[in-house]
Order: structure tokens, then C-alpha cells, then sequence
């Protein structure tokens, strides 16, 4: 019992992960009809954005200090990076500590803009062409973005820790009644559980609620009689291309203390997630998440060391496997609908 | 994504299948010069790619040494046979990296098992990744567009995963599968002839042996294994060349533009896919028998997706569903690679040097990105610029320019209308 609630804990933050991705790419999907394969690295350089900010608050200059002497009795010289300079120590030493967090701020505008410069400058020159182009020239881009972090980041992964209060595991068991330390989960992979649920939940409510999202959700059903109607649907779809940008740079930036970001990691996951969306089926928001969250903790019970015994080798293919099953059983994906990508 | 063709690329092979009649070996007179043209550069390669005497600046520039010839024409080959499947059907696979692989395995195999002639090698590459594009085949085609494209993916992710993973006796995990001393190798010893490992040979003839000759301050490598390929490469492109030309690749060409109109027609467009897949993959398969014939060594990175990414990307380089162009979209991204990964940043210093220091400097560290180890950004932008500019590939690129001097000379003499 104790083993299979670890495994549906360890499944969450992966198949958050898978479903933040999925979720974005569905968007992009249901919107504008476009196969994103640049969305990995988008996911990618979320995550970058991250270091980013990491690196500009660890910046710091070398201050000789009169009070305290190193060995040879020479000041010593210590290094005082420039946050806690402007800000003070107690507001500076916890910006960096909170590093992670405050680069949500810092990510979402920067993953707008680089969404909305991606469809303006590129992929609205493709939405007639086959989808055979569009995943080629995506494919291609999502190359270029690769290869931009590398030559600025280097190729080695780079670590960028949790805040201190989140960094160790808590005894998720005793919340249970289990006997203490038989379930211990890390606390930021739970709190990546969470902030992917608020994401979801605000992205399906901004759908929902806005009178925006209604009428996205409108093009999405109809785009010419939306248009016909006199709004201006490329715009929103524009927007919504930022949002689904947003949605993985997010994913990407919580993702970085779970794995130290490198920059391939986007294509890493770009082609799980993709297995997750046509397991969910193509242009079905709802079925990107549950397929996400169902793939993920799968992953993570074929991982138990009783399944690996019992059928050797089953972690590494199981989800493939299902997608191989689901889509000759249920050819639209467990949730999708009728008429899309279809001939 | 079937019933959208590139229209560029029917029209440039309907108008050479125009020209398809009996002639040379059954070929039309255009594919026939086609044909005559690959068999002469294939076999004065090693001294078209040598422009530049040995000791010059440029001779870096030179793409004639054995390595990089052989990736040229294994690679051309794979390409060819992608192309018989994505060009002619439409259909998609980002997973035919697999069968190179497959073949690789199965090459290293025959080595460890049989002997070191490499038609052993060959053969069995070729056999066994037909039975695995049989079986992947089946499954994958049962879908189109996107799908078929996410099932071959998974396909080959799996056999990545389970290469690297459970089956790693037979793959050797990421040791990489190479031949030893302690292999049973029936028809063949367990040393090589000067005592090393053994090495492959057709019937006795080491596949690296090389001729290297002098001519003046050009120098010229005439080897063995690049020759052995180049007969398989000529042959591909000949089957390729039927192929196209066939009733079967007509029928190729209908699932492409409309599968609909063809089941009306009471033709089933399946077994027609199917044949195609299984071509194709042969073709990779025997690609990788090949890849271990000039350097017995086996790893799973060949079966990574990014691999068949890369073929991918030589046939749209090229220009889909043309005959030539995987060939020369092959040659190119390999090319591309073995220049530009190898220069650093002392040799753009040396080839800057003549500016200004602080020019010289800007200049280096604007262009420097971009090669060496950056060459892939190279890539990935020219292959962007390729499918948004030029969807019709190199090919598309050449015939535009060739229109372009016609379109000139029309107007020069003005006794042709222009077009």
C-alpha cells in the first residue's frame, strides 16, 4: 500500500509536468491548427529563464572587507553579490534564496513575447501550408532555440536550487495514519503538483469565465463565422499562442530544481508530450491533462521494482505502449473529437 | 497531411516521367542522363572533392578523404529510401532511425557470428530490418497524417529504450556492440591478419584498404570500402529510379494525392503503403549493414530520434519526392558537418587576421556560434530557410535558377517567347 502511494506521488510532478506541456501544445492545436514542435524548447527555455535570473542575482563584486583577515593577515576579500548591496541583506539574501518562485514574475512576460513573436514572425506564415511543413520548420526552430541556449549556457546541465524551506522531504505518510517515515516526498515536488493544478485551473477559467476566452473558444468551433462576425480572431489567437508559450515556460521554470535545466531537455519531453496529446486526443484540453496525469503516474508505477521484475525493461516503454494501444483501439485519443486531423 | 502534395515536386517528376520509355536499362532518356551523371560523380568522387592541393589554406575545404565519402553515400542510400516512403506516399516516419539501427546490430552480429565479409553483414541488415518495417509497418499504417508520424516515433523510441535497457546482451548497452577476440565466428578467424582485431573484407579484400595517389600537390584516396558503397548507392538509385517510374510508384503517388479517390476507384491503398514502408526500411537497414562493413562498431545514438530527424532533414534539404535530391541533401548535411565542426576559433583568427585586432576580434566571436561545435545552429537555421523560402528543396533551388538563365537567354535572342 505504502509503495503504491509513493508511486502515485512520484507520477504527479511528472505527469504535471507532461500535462503543462500537452496543455499548451493542445491550445496551440485547437486554435490555430498548428503542430508545435518548437514547444519543448519553449518548455526549455522556461526553465532557462530560471538560471537566468539565478545568475543575475548572484552577480556580485569583490569587497575588501578591513574587519576580518584570511591567513597571511591580508583584509580579506569577500564577495558581495549586488541584490544584497541595493536591497539590504535580509531582503537581498532572500531574493536569491527565492529565486525560482520570483522567476515566474520574470517568466511570464518574457514567454509572451517570445509566444507572440513566434506566431507574428513565423508560424502565421504556415497555417496553409501542410501540417507536414509546419512540424518541419517548428522542428527546425525549436534546433535553433536548442542551439542559442547552448551557446550561451554551455552544454552541462545547470543546477538551480529550490528556496531553502522547500528544499527537504516531509513525512507525507503520518497525514495518512501510516507509521512515520514509510511515505517521504520531496516538498517542491509537491508544490509543482500545485502550482500545475493552479495553471490548469486558471487557463481552463480564463476559457470559461472571460468573455475573451469565449470567444476563443468560439473560433476554436468556428473560426470563419467568428470572423464573419466582425471580431478579429487572429488577434486572440495570437494571445492565446503567448498563453500556451507562458503555460510551458512556466511548466519549465518550476521544473528546474526537479532536474538541473540543460538544453535539451525540452526535446526530452517535447516527444513525450506529444505521445501524451494524441493519447489525450488532438484538440481536447481536458484529455491533455488526464492522459498527462495517467502517462506520468503510469511511468511511475512501471517503475516499481516488483513491475521491472515481473516484465523486464517495461519503464522504458511503457508509454509508448499505450500510446501504440490506445490509438489503434480509440484512433482519437481517449478524449478527442470527431473531425480532427482527420481525413 | 495525404491529400496536400508539395505541388512543386509532382510537377518536376511528371514532367521527367514524361521522357519514361524503354531506352538504357529501361530508363527514359532524362533519367538515363540522371542515372549516368550519379554513376560518373560516385566514381570520380575522390577527385571532384579534392579541388585544393593538400598543403593550401582551402584544403580543408576538401571532402575526398574515405570517411566522409562513405557517410556520403550511406547516407544517400538511407535518404534515397526515406524518400521512396515520405516523397512518394506523403507519409511522415520520424522513426526510421530504428531500422538503421537494426541494421547496425544485425551487421555487428553477422561479424561476431559468421564471418568478416561484409556481404554477410549486409544481407542480414537488410533481411532483418525488413521483417521489423513489416511489423512496425503494419501497426503504423493503419493511421495517417500525424498519427502515423507519433506511432513510428514511439515505435523507435521504444526500440531506443529497450536497446539501451533490457536488451542490452545483444545491444551491449551503451558500451556500443563491437567485434572481439573471443567471437565464435564460424566462417572466419578470431585475428585479424596482423594480429589485431579482424577487420571486414569482401572475400579477402580489406574494406579500408586504400590507393592514395600523387599528383603534383593534389593527393587523391582511392578506397576500397567507399567503392564497395558506391556500387550499392548506384544500385539504389537505380532501383529508385524503377521505382519511380513504375505502375507501383504511380500508385505510390495516388495514396499521396487522394487515398479517397483510389478506394472509389476499388484499389486498397494499404498494401501499397505497406510495400513502401517495408522498402524504405530495408533501405535503412541496409544503410546500417554498411555503416558497420567501413567501421564494425554499433551504439544505440544510432537509433535515437534525432537520427531520423536527420534523414528527415537531408530529403527536405534535397527536395522531396525528386530523385536526386536525398542524394545531394544527404551529401550536403554531411558535408555541412565534417567542414564546419571542425573549424575553431584559431583557424577564424588566422582567416580574420588581415583586419583590424578589434574588428578582427567582433568579427570571430559573431561568426564563431556558428561552426565548430555550434554547426547544428547552422543547421537548424538553413534547414528553416530551406522550408520556408524553398519548400522544393536544393532541387527546387537548381531548376529555379536554371529557368532563371533560360528565362535570359529567351529574352536575349527574342525569337523563343518567354515563358
Amino acid at each position: 500500500m505504502e509503495s503504491i502511494i509513493i508511486q502515485l506521488l512520484n507520477g504527479l510532478d511528472k505527469g504535471s509536468a507532461y500535462a503543462l506541456i500537452a496543455l499548451g501544445l493542445t491550445l496551440i492545436f485547437g486554435t490555430l491548427g498548428v503542430v508545435n514542435f518548437a514547444h519543448g524548447a519553449l518548455f526549455m527555455i522556461g526553465a532557462f529563464c530560471a538560471v537566468t535570473l539565478n545568475q543575475i542575482f548572484q552577480m556580485s563584486h569583490t569587497v575588501v572587507d578591513e574587519t576580518r583577515t584570511d591567513f597571511l593577515g591580508n583584509p580579506a576579500k569577500v564577495e558581495v553579490p549586488y541584490v544584497t548591496e541595493w536591497f539590504g541583506e535580509t531582503v537581498g539574501s532572500w531574493m536569491i534564496d527565492w529565486t525560482v518562485p520570483l522567476s515566474i514574475l520574470f517568466a511570464i512576460p518574457i514567454m509572451v513575447l517570445i509566444g507572440v513573436v513566434m506566431e507574428r514572425g513565423l508560424i502565421r506564415h504556415f497555417y496553409k501550408r501542410p501540417h507536414a511543413d509546419q512540424i518541419l520548420v517548428t522542428f527546425g526552430l525549436a534546433i535553433v532555440l536548442q542551439e542559442i541556449i547552448k551557446a550561451f549556457y554551455g552544454a552541462n546541465p545547470i543546477p538551480t536550487p529550490a528556496p531553502e524551506a522547500f528544499r527537504g522531504s516531509f513525512d507525507f505518510g503520518v497525514l495518512l495514519g501510516f507509521d512515520p517515515f514509510t511515505i517521504i516526498y520531496p516538498y517542491w515536488r509537491l508544490i509543482y503538483f500545485v502550482f500545475a493544478m493552479i495553471v490548469i485551473a486558471a487557463v481552463f477559467a480564463f476559457l470559461q469565465f472571460t468573455t475573451f476566452g469565449m470567444v476563443v473558444r468560439a473560433g476554436m468551433a468556428d473560426r470563419e463565422t467568428v470572423g464573419l462576425l466582425g471580431i478579429d480572431i487572429d488577434k486572440r489567437f495570437t494571445v492565446m499562442f503567448g498563453i500556451a508559450a507562458a503555460v510551458a515556460g512556466l511548466a519549465g521554470v518550476m521544473y528546474a530544481p526537479i532536474s538541473s535545466p540543460n538544453y535539451h531537455m525540452g526535446m526530452d519531453f517535447l516527444v513525450l508530450s506529444f505521445v501524451v496529446v494524441v493519447v489525450g486526443g488532438m484538440g481536447s484540453l481536458p484529455g491533455a491533462v488526464l492522459a498527462g496525469f495517467l502517462l506520468g503516474i503510469l511511468q511511475s508505477f512501471a517503475s516499481m521494482s516488483a513491475v521491472i521484475e515481473f516484465i523486464p525493461g517495461i519503464n522504458q516503454v511503457i508509454i509508448y505502449l499505450v500510446a501504440i494501444v490506445i490509438l489503434l483501439t480509440r484512433p482519437r485519443g481517449l478524449m478527442g473529437r470527431k473531425g480532427v486531423m482527420e481525413e | 497531411m495525404t491529400d496536400q502534395t508539395s505541388s512543386t515536386s509532382v510537377t518536376a517528376s511528371r514532367t521527367r516521367a514524361r521522357g519514361a520509355s524503354t531506352g538504357f536499362l529501361g530508363l527514359g532518356r532524362r533519367d538515363a542522363a540522371l542515372f549516368g551523371v550519379v554513376i560518373v560523380m560516385v566514381v570520380f568522387a575522390p577527385i571532384i572533392l579534392n579541388p585544393f592541393p593538400v598543403n593550401s589554406a582551402m584544403a580543408q575545404f576538401n571532402a575526398g578523404f574515405p570517411q566522409l565519402m562513405q557517410q556520403f553515400l550511406i547516407f544517400g542510400i538511407f535518404a534515397i529510401g526515406f524518400n521512396i516512403l515520405f516523397g512518394l506516399t506523403g507519409y511522415l516516419s520520424f522513426g526510421h532511425a530504428a531500422f538503421l539501427g537494426i541494421g547496425s546490430y544485425a551487421g555487428v552480429w553477422m561479424f561476431k557470428l559468421l564471418g568478416m565479409n561484409v556481404l554477410y553483414a549486409v544481407t542480414a541488415a537488410t533481411a532483418i530490418a525488413g521483417i521489423f518495417a513489416v511489423l512496425i509497418g503494419y501497426i503504423s499504417l493503419r493511421r495517417s497524417g500525424i498519427y502515423f508520424s507519433i506511432l513510428t516515433l514511439a515505435f523507435a523510441q521504444m526500440c531506443y529504450a529497450l536497446a539501451l535497457s533490457v536488451l542490452s546482451p545483444i545491444t551491449n548497452g551503451e558500451t556500443m556492440l563491437q567485434v572481439t577476440h573471443n567471437d565464435p565466428r564460424v566462417l572466419g578467424s578470431a585475428v585479424g591478419p596482423d594480429g589485431g582485431l579482424p577487420v571486414p573484407t569482401l572475400f579477402g579484400l580489406e574494406m579500408r584498404s586504400t590507393y592514395t595517389m600523387d599528383a603534383g600537390p593534389w593527393s587523391f584516396d582511392f578506397n576500397l570500402g567507399y567503392y564497395f558503397c558506391g556500387v550499392f548507392m548506384i544500385l539504389a538509385f537505380y532501383l529508385a529510379i524503377r521505382i519511380f517510374r513504375s505502375p507501383f510508384g504511380m500508385m505510390l503517388r495516388a495514396v499521396k494525392s487522394n487515398q479517397q479517390r483510389m478506394r472509389y476507384t476499388g484499389l486498397n491503398p494499404r498494401p501499397y503503403t505497406l510495400a513502401a514502408f517495408v522498402i524504405s526500411g530495408m533501405f535503412a537497414g541496409f544503410a546500417g549493414g554498411l555503416l558497420v562493413s567501413m567501421d564494425p562498431i554499433a551504439g544505440t545514438e544510432r537509433m535515437l530520434w534525432t537520427r531520423s530527424g536527420e534523414v528527415v532533414l537531408m530529403t527536405i534539404l534535397g527536395g522531396t519526392g525528386t530523385l536526386i535530391g536525398p542524394v545531394l541533401g544527404a551529401g550536403f548535411i554531411k558535408y555541412l558537418e565534417s567542414i564546419l565542426s571542425k573549424i575553431n576559433s584559431g583557424i577564424l583568427h588566422s582567416w580574420f587576421g588581415f583586419l583590424p585586432d578589434g574588428l578582427e576580434d567582433f568579427i570571430v566571436a559573431i561568426i564563431y556560434p556558428f561552426v565548430g561545435k555550434g554547426w547544428h545552429l547552422t543547421l537548424g537555421i538553413l534547414f528553416m530557410l530551406v522550408v520556408i523560402f524553398l519548400p522544393g528543396g536544393l532541387v527546387e533551388g537548381g531548376t529555379r535558377i536554371g529557368r532563371l538563365f533560360r528565362r535570359r537567354k529567351a529574352t536575349d535572342t527574342s525569337d523563343t517567347p518567354a515563358e
